[in-house]
């Protein structure tokens, strides 16, 4: 028996004439990973708002731990943590009130907050800045902060909006080592991004949005398989044009892309194609060949790339 | 995992918001208790002594007053609209555009009205705080000449409200901070010194004084007069709390529509 923690049917929502989200339906396992991978500006951050029980949809049906949003918004909120795109962390405070004074906004006594506060810094890798004030802390520091102060109420759900965008490397796999530790605990994770590896990495099941409308549902393994071609064969030509050499490439390959800097072969051996086009005297400048990822499905979707 | 506990829906929402602000001032309050103090003593010495000396060698009393006696009430109604605009003007702002902090408190249960109903409720509190300090200090001078005085405070907490309501719902609803210094210039200054505060509402030529009684401190400031002084003359007392009662209500059913449109819309 599935246990679906949040389903929504022809979800929309609309600003006057914008329509940000339109029409969007899918459904989410207890436990799961769950990712929405689109670039800026296609309907993430509303769809968001609306499943984190915010913001009410337009119109379409929405239940979130079997509980209708428009009539029971305080209660589904008190079992979600939600962690915004931009961090609203309480500046001049010490790291550890930011967290006592919130969990005090889900009614959490006070003694259970210390005790809850002191186990989530550690888990935030923060203890030793307890006292700091907020600050003081780096960016990479602030959003596990943030995602400490997510969980103060012990959510059911997580729901992170682009929870990396803007650390440094290390400070990002830091912070997915820390997701997966939560999601081993059994909680369910709903993530946006417009990083087709973050989606890889974290995600159990996806949906693909652009122009506030799902145009692709299912497993990072899946989509690949089904939307794109094992391998990639990247090529680039001393031209001033890579449009010219399309026609020339077009038999090599099962399908092909022009980027500005460089063509895409989309092929199941890569390392063959580059044989075969050496052999016709097409030599490019240079050449790499790389497995197919979830940028290369958003591409065949959408006919652009995620990050511009 | 148990989350039953943690649901909570029996405390009145809204007082976890005064509660957070609450715990906020009480990590930064020390500042301004010296200026609320400090303040009205400086206030009444340089004014009510001092200007006080030369009112009584050419004049003698103002409204049956001494100067002193006559400034001390309206010393409390200026600083409480003051406390009005500067608690919510900015603050309210940075917590809807800067830090966000009223973004983070609506993912919580806490729905925008817990968020103004707290928020009115702490800087009514404030208020009530500062009220005594003054009524105190007033009370020092020899201000107060009726029992009346020990409202003092709760006109205070009025007029503070009168005039928060409407800026906390105006600071919700702008994008930036360009008009809050001239609303300071332009507003709040003039009305500190013309609502009748430092002269009695006769000092001014006929035909201007109807325009007096729409500056909306003068009904703070003739509240707290009368407070003072036991002395209340019925219908203008009705019209002053009706100005003042109104202000608050149009105020908080503003505040209800901007912040449920910036923060949840």
């Amino acid at each position: 028996m599935v246990d679906l923690v949040l389903t929504a049917r022809e979800l929309s929502k609309r600003f006057n004439e914008i329509t940000a989200v339109d029409r969007v339906s899918f459904t989410i396992e207890r436990g799961e990973s769950f990712g929405f991978l689109g670039p800026n500006g296609a309907g993430k951050t509303s769809t968001m708002r609306m499943i984190s029980a915010v913001s009410q949809p337009t119109s379409g049906e929405l239940t979130i731990l079997g509980l209708d949003p428009r009539t029971d918004g305080p209660e589904i909120r008190g079992r979600l943590g939600v962690v915004p795109q931009e961090d609203t962390l309480e500046l001049e405070l010490s790291v550890r009130l930011n967290l006592e004074m919130f969990g005090r906004y889900f009614d959490i006594p006070r003694s259970t907050l210390r005790e809850r506060a002191t186990e989530l810094l550690a888990f935030a890798q923060l203890s030793e800045r307890a006292d700091d004030r907020v600050e003081e802390l780096s960016g990479g520091m602030k959003r596990r902060l943030t995602i400490a102060r997510a969980l103060v109420n012990r959510p059911e759900i997580l729901i992170l909006d682009e929870p990396t965008t803007g650390l440094d490397p290390q400070a990002r796999h830091l912070l997915w080592d820390r997701l997966y530790r939560l999601k081993r605990e059994g909680v369910t994770l709903i993530i946006t991004t417009h990083y087709m590896d973050e989606a890889e990495q974290l995600c159990d099941r996806l949906v693909v949005m652009d122009h506030g409308t799902i145009v692709a549902t299912g497993t990072p393994r899946e989509l690949i398989a089904h939307h794109s071609t094992r391998e990639v064969l990247e090529l680039r030509f001393d031209t001033d044009s890579h449009e010219d050499f399309h026609a020339r490439l077009a038999p090599f390959a099962q399908r092909v892309e022009v980027l500005p800097d460089r063509i895409l072969l989309y092929v199941d051996e890569g390392d063959d194609t580059l044989r075969q086009l050496h052999a016709e005297r097409l030599t490019p400048m240079s050449s790499f060949v790389r497995r197919s990822s979830l940028e290369d499905v958003f591409l065949r979707l959408t006919g652009r790339t995620l990050v511009d | 995992m148990s989350v039953s506990d943690d649901v909570g829906l029996g405390w009145p929402r809204w007082r976890r918001s005064w509660w957070y602000h609450a715990t906020y001032y009480a990590q930064t309050w020390r500042g301004s208790v010296a200026s609320t103090v400090l303040f009205p003593i400086f206030y009444l010495v340089a004014l009510g002594v001092g200007v006080g000396h030369l009112v009584a060698k050419h004049h003698g009393l103002v409204d049956g007053q001494t100067y002193l006696h006559f400034i001390a009430p309206s010393l409390l109604a200026t600083t409480t609209m003051q406390l009005g605009e500067s608690e919510s003007l900015w603050p309210v702002l940075a917590a809807v555009k800067w830090v966000r902090s009223y973004h983070a408190a609506v993912a919580s249960p806490l729905e925008p009205r817990d968020i103004l109903v707290g928020k009115l409720s702490w800087v009514t509190t404030r208020a009530f705080g500062t009220g005594v300090v003054y009524t105190i200090v007033i009370a020092a001078f020899g201000g107060l000449q009726s029992w009346w005085g020990l409202t003092l405070p709760l006109i205070g907490v009025l007029i503070t409200l009168a005039f928060a309501a409407p800026f906390v719902a105006y600071a919700a609803a702008v994008q930036s901070d360009a008009s809050f210094v001239a609303i300071y210039r332009f507003a709040i200054i003039p009305m500190f010194l013309f609502s009748a505060t430092f002269y009695p509402v006769s000092a001014y030529p006929g035909y201007l004084r109807p325009l007096v009684q729409f500056v909306p401190l003068y009904h703070g400031v003739a509240l707290a007069r009368s407070a003072a002084f036991g002395h209340w003359p019925l219908l203008a007392t009705v019209g002053h709390l009706t100005v003042l009662g109104s202000m608050s209500v149009v105020g908080f059913l503003w505040g209800r529509w901007s912040l449920q449109r910036r923060l949840v819309d």
